[in-house]
């Protein structure tokens, strides 16, 4: 570690190349914290929004006509807008709108921005994985559905069971690249102050004066980011993969 | 999970087997249309508005405010539709050649060409937003003329980078789905390369890309939101500024950013109409 750190050191010395992350041990903390608070985001919001997307895919093929005209237009409102203002008119305007907690003096909102971004984000996301899902349920034949509930399965049992596990390993590439999408819109919470990579990034160069050298950590960042994500979602695929299906 | 349906419409002799076999597209038939849509946005702003109308005090309400301001958030977001076209008019020009390089038999270019795609495609828009912004310089000197280079067009810049990048893969994919006999065809009709990519395959793939293409739009027109985070005074800006100028209320905060929602979804929503229907349409079996 200490051999890097000094690599980096005498990089500055001789270029003027000032990688200051790899070497001042305040601006790692800094960066590392914006990292994990990215992954943070990242990993509840991709959880969150799936949930979201296989609810909202069993309530449309569901038989209840308003449910599923509701489920229609949160899909087509949330696909049709910009994330940030959905993130704007969730934290500024829904934000001010709820109920606050007075302590001291001060006012303490019910939630705060990192729980609003992962909230807005994953609406955002989930209206996406809706129609993903949905995709992959009508690929699904009509008679493994038969047959499930020829077995005795009830619907929510069958959908649990039989028609997402097989759903899901359908619409596996488009949900793929959703994810890494949604990995990537997270950078939005910038715009509400949530101390997340980009955040600490800009932080540490309006410090440190190193714009150019932190935009490539910071570039090089997401791109393994979204790399390590890209591999995982590869592996899982190959590990899911029907046979007899695709390739 | 409604497997696709024959329709069957009474026919004055009564048949149906006599009408033409047609599919009901079972993607479309569940949505709702545009201006039930748009109601429903609208009473989301009124509801969220209706908690103040309640006291009624002597400031305005806030769907006063909106039409009050109406005009300036329009001209606002004229500035982003404009944005969002010249983004993708300068990224569909270096999409094309990106995606032309990405084909390129010439190893080496075909290899740069895959790392830029991959660079731009998978950083994120707003990252891709400040690297412009912050490392391009706000005014340059070509032979002795000062040219300045305002916010906007440097955005503009920065939007143009990922839309480069999604439309050189769109080009790519649209030309590895042309069958290669097309290829083979053209080869022994003895047109070059070059005379086969511009005069065979890619006035074929226009219908192909089409529909991604406008996606493509769609995202940036949506993206372009993102400019006011680094200060350009586009609608979301301006948004800003009214909320300001109107004394900083919470409760008008919803109703306003509402009122852009509602612009965005009434221009994207209809793309993404035509888009759905183009992909049918176009649909290769």
């Amino acid at each position: 570690m200490q051999a890097i750190a000094n690599w980096f050191q005498e990089l500055y010395e001789k270029t003027g190349l000032n990688f200051s992350v790899f070497y001042d041990a305040y601006d790692w903390g800094r960066y590392v914290d914006g990292l994990k608070m990215t992954l943070l985001l990242s990993v509840t919001t991709i959880l969150l929004s799936l949930v979201i997307g296989a609810a909202g895919a069993l309530i449309q093929s569901g038989p209840s006509r308003i449910a599923r005209a509701m489920v229609n237009a949160f899909v087509v409102v949330f696909r049709n807008t910009p994330p940030l203002v959905q993130l704007f008119f969730f934290y500024f305007g829904l934000g001010t709108l709820m109920p606050a907690i007075e302590s001291g003096g001060m006012r303490i909102p019910l939630l705060n921005n990192t729980q609003w971004a992962i909230i807005s984000l994953s609406l955002f996301a989930g209206a996406f994985n809706v129609e993903i899902f949905r995709s992959g349920i009508e690929a699904v034949p009509r008679t493994t559905v038969e047959a499930a509930e020829a077995l005795g399965y009830t619907r929510i049992k069958a959908y649990i069971h039989v028609v997402l596990p097989l759903a899901i390993r359908v619409c596996l590439p488009a949900l793929n690249n959703n994810l890494v999408n949604l990995l990537k819109t997270t950078t939005l919470a910038y715009a509400i102050a949530v101390p997340e990579t980009l955040y600490a990034v800009k932080q540490i160069w309006s410090e440190s004066q190193n714009v150019l050298e932190m935009m490539i950590v910071l570039l090089a960042t997401y791109g393994i980011l979204v790399g390590v994500l890209v591999w995982l979602m590869h592996r899982w695929e190959r590990a899911m993969h029907i046979p007899g299906y695709g390739r | 999970m409604s497997a696709p349906r024959e329709t069957t419409r009474d026919t004055p002799n009564g048949l149906a087997v006599l009408l033409p076999f047609r599919l009901t597209p079972s993607g479309m038939s569940a949505r709702i249309g545009p201006l039930p849509a748009a109601i429903l946005c609208f009473v989301l702003v009124i509801a969220a508005s209706s908690a103040w109308s309640a006291s009624g005090s002597a400031v305005l309400s806030p769907l006063d405010v909106i039409i009050k301001w109406a005009p300036l958030l329009l001209t606002g977001f004229a500035f982003n539709i404009a944005i969002s076209l010249l983004a993708m008019l300068l990224g569909t020009f270096a999409g094309l050649w990106l995606g032309l390089a990405l084909l390129s038999e010439f190893r080496p270019v075909a290899a740069v060409a895959w790392f830029v795609t991959q660079v731009f495609r998978n950083a994120p828009w707003l990252v891709l937003l400040f690297f412009v912004m912050f490392l391009v310089p706000f005014q340059v000197m070509i032979f002795k003329t000062t040219i300045p280079l305002p916010d906007w067009q440097k955005a503009t810049v920065g939007f143009a980078l990922p839309v480069m990048a999604n439309v050189a893969e769109v080009v790519r994919g649209a030309v590895r789905s042309i069958p290669s006999t097309q290829w083979e065809a053209a080869e022994s009709l003895s047109f070059t390369r070059r005379q086969t990519m511009w005069l065979i395959i890619l006035p074929q793939c226009v219908k192909r890309m089409l529909p991604p293409w406008m996606n493509i739009y769609s995202l940036v027109t949506m993206s372009t939101v993102l400019a006011s985070i680094v200060g350009v005074s586009e609608m979301l800006t301006l948004t800003a500024q009214v909320h300001a100028a109107e004394g900083g209320r919470p409760e008008l905060f919803a109703p306003l950013y509402g009122f852009a929602l509602l612009c965005f979804f009434l221009y994207c929503y209809p793309i993404n109409l035509w888009t759905a229907h183009l992909e049918r349409r176009f649909h290769v079996h």
